[in-house]
């Protein structure tokens, strides 16, 4: 007991001290670091909360927000020295500092006088659990009861693609996104983004499969398969798709339509949006989550490149321009 | 104190933080990953109420778990369209600043 509480008090103040560094550190670059060990470190506190899932998703979703952000603080190093002029002045710092003691003080105390016992749908959540066939609570609560939860949330990852690409300028528009990078043969990354990918597609496709029944999930799975991707791609062992590819924007659609098409037909089979019918609930689930998978790993990667930054080649330029009247500009 | 007490101090800590980070800090970058310690707090705010509402021999209550899923996928992608306006900013204007551009010293 002592030694859980130990444990528990000591990853609780590494937190706090790799936030205060992240919020606090000179450099972006340092920061953007912090913010990875931070997930990293928050991830374990998930598990000491007995939320497995949310610790996988946690710690996958955290190492592609802290790719992101290595990529932009290094591509906005140059704008860094300039800011320090625009730094706040003392008396704001201290309203700042107070307003933020003020707001961790309140919270503290609503976390102190939090109810007891505590209000819980654990046990309804158990309750129908036979009726899904599913063996995980949480995926049952993703997939079954807040299924249209999940729904939404992949239409709006997908809205937030379209948001990103369409901040290409108008001669990328349809080229592919990310800078093109030189294949390298014999350095580590190129070791490694051979010898990994293997491992961590296998890893992610179990992650899928298992969290029928146990700690797992489509959104840590299919963050890994990215993330494999992605590790290929900064090898320059693979190049990121044009966006313009009917394959890649088949891929990006599959599981919202197929989603959207298991709970339409909910209408026909059980009188309602997003029900399945009784019998069949382990099989759609599993059905939707695969098709699920695909469409989020290929999402997650492509925010992660981000807008067309590279034209079309010359002769794609061509049959571009033939089918639409929106004529691409070659590249100076 | 159980674990759901001193990570809920934790939690409230980092939303002090991040709120912290998001008014004092200038660059719109910082700003950004301030937010995102923010919301790593409230994440775990949830996280603490379904530790709290362990029943049912389940050790965590599964739906405030299933919304802190659902919620780090869309905070991953607000995030990363924020990075995508901040480097178009760059690309186009050649800086990335918050502060409105009144001197017309726009390269």
């Amino acid at each position: 007991m002592t030694v859980a509480w130990a444990v528990d008090l000591g990853l609780a103040a590494l937190i706090v001290a790799v936030a205060v560094a992240t919020v606090t550190a000179r450099g972006t670059f340092a920061a953007a670091v912090g913010f990875v060990a931070c997930g990293l470190l928050l991830a374990l506190a998930w598990v000491q909360l007995a939320a497995v899932d949310v610790a996988l998703t946690e710690a996958a979703i955290g190492a592609l927000t802290g790719m992101l952000l290595l990529g932009a603080a290094a591509h906005l190093h140059p704008t860094e020295a300039g800011m320090v002029a625009e730094r706040p002045g003392v008396a704001l710092r201290g309203a700042a500092t107070l307003l933020c003691a003020v707001v961790t003080g309140a919270l503290a105390i609503v976390v102190l006088s939090l109810p007891d016992p505590a209000p819980s749908l654990a046990p309804a959540a158990a309750a129908h659990l036979p009726a899904t066939e599913l063996g995980n609570p949480v995926t049952a609560v993703l997939m079954a009861y807040r299924a249209i939860d999940t729904l939404v949330e992949k239409v709006v990852v997908l809205v937030a693609l379209l948001a990103v690409w369409s901040l290409a300028p108008d001669p990328r528009w349809g080229g592919r996104p990310g800078a093109s990078r030189r294949r390298q043969r014999d350095d580590a990354l190129a070791f490694l983004a051979q010898l990994l990918p293997p491992i961590g597609i296998v890893a992610g496709v179990y992650l899928v499969w298992t969290s029928a029944d146990h700690p797992g999930g489509a959104f840590p799975g299919s963050t890994l398969l990215a993330a494999m991707w992605l590790l290929a791609r900064m090898a320059g062992l693979v190049d990121a798709p044009a966006v313009s590819r009917r394959w890649l924007r088949i891929a990006l659609v599959a599981g919202p339509v197929v989603f959207l098409a298991v709970g339409l037909a909910g209408f026909a089979w059980a009188d309602r949006f997003l029900a399945y019918p009784d019998g069949w609930a382990k099989p759609l689930i599993l059905g939707i989550e695969a098709a699920m998978t695909v469409s989020i790993a290929v999402t997650l990667a492509m925010l992660v490149e981000g807008p067309p930054e590279r034209s079309l080649s010359p002769d794609a330029q061509r049959a571009a321009g033939e089918r639409s009247s929106s004529g691409l500009e070659p590249e100076p | 104190m159980n674990p759901a007490t001193i990570f809920g101090l934790c939690a409230a800590v980092l939303v002090g933080l991040g709120l912290f980070g998001v008014i004092v800090q200038p660059q719109p970058l910082r700003k950004l990953l301030a937010f995102n310690v923010l919301g790593g707090g409230v994440f775990l705010l949830f996280g603490i109420v379904a530790r709290r509402g362990e029943a049912a021999g389940f050790g965590a209550d599964p739906v405030p778990q299933a919304m802190v899923i659902t919620g780090l996928v869309v905070a991953f992608a607000a995030t990363a369209l924020a990075v995508a306006l901040l480097r178009r900013l760059f690309d186009e204007t050649s800086r990335a600043t918050l502060r409105p551009d009144d001197d017309g010293a726009d390269s």
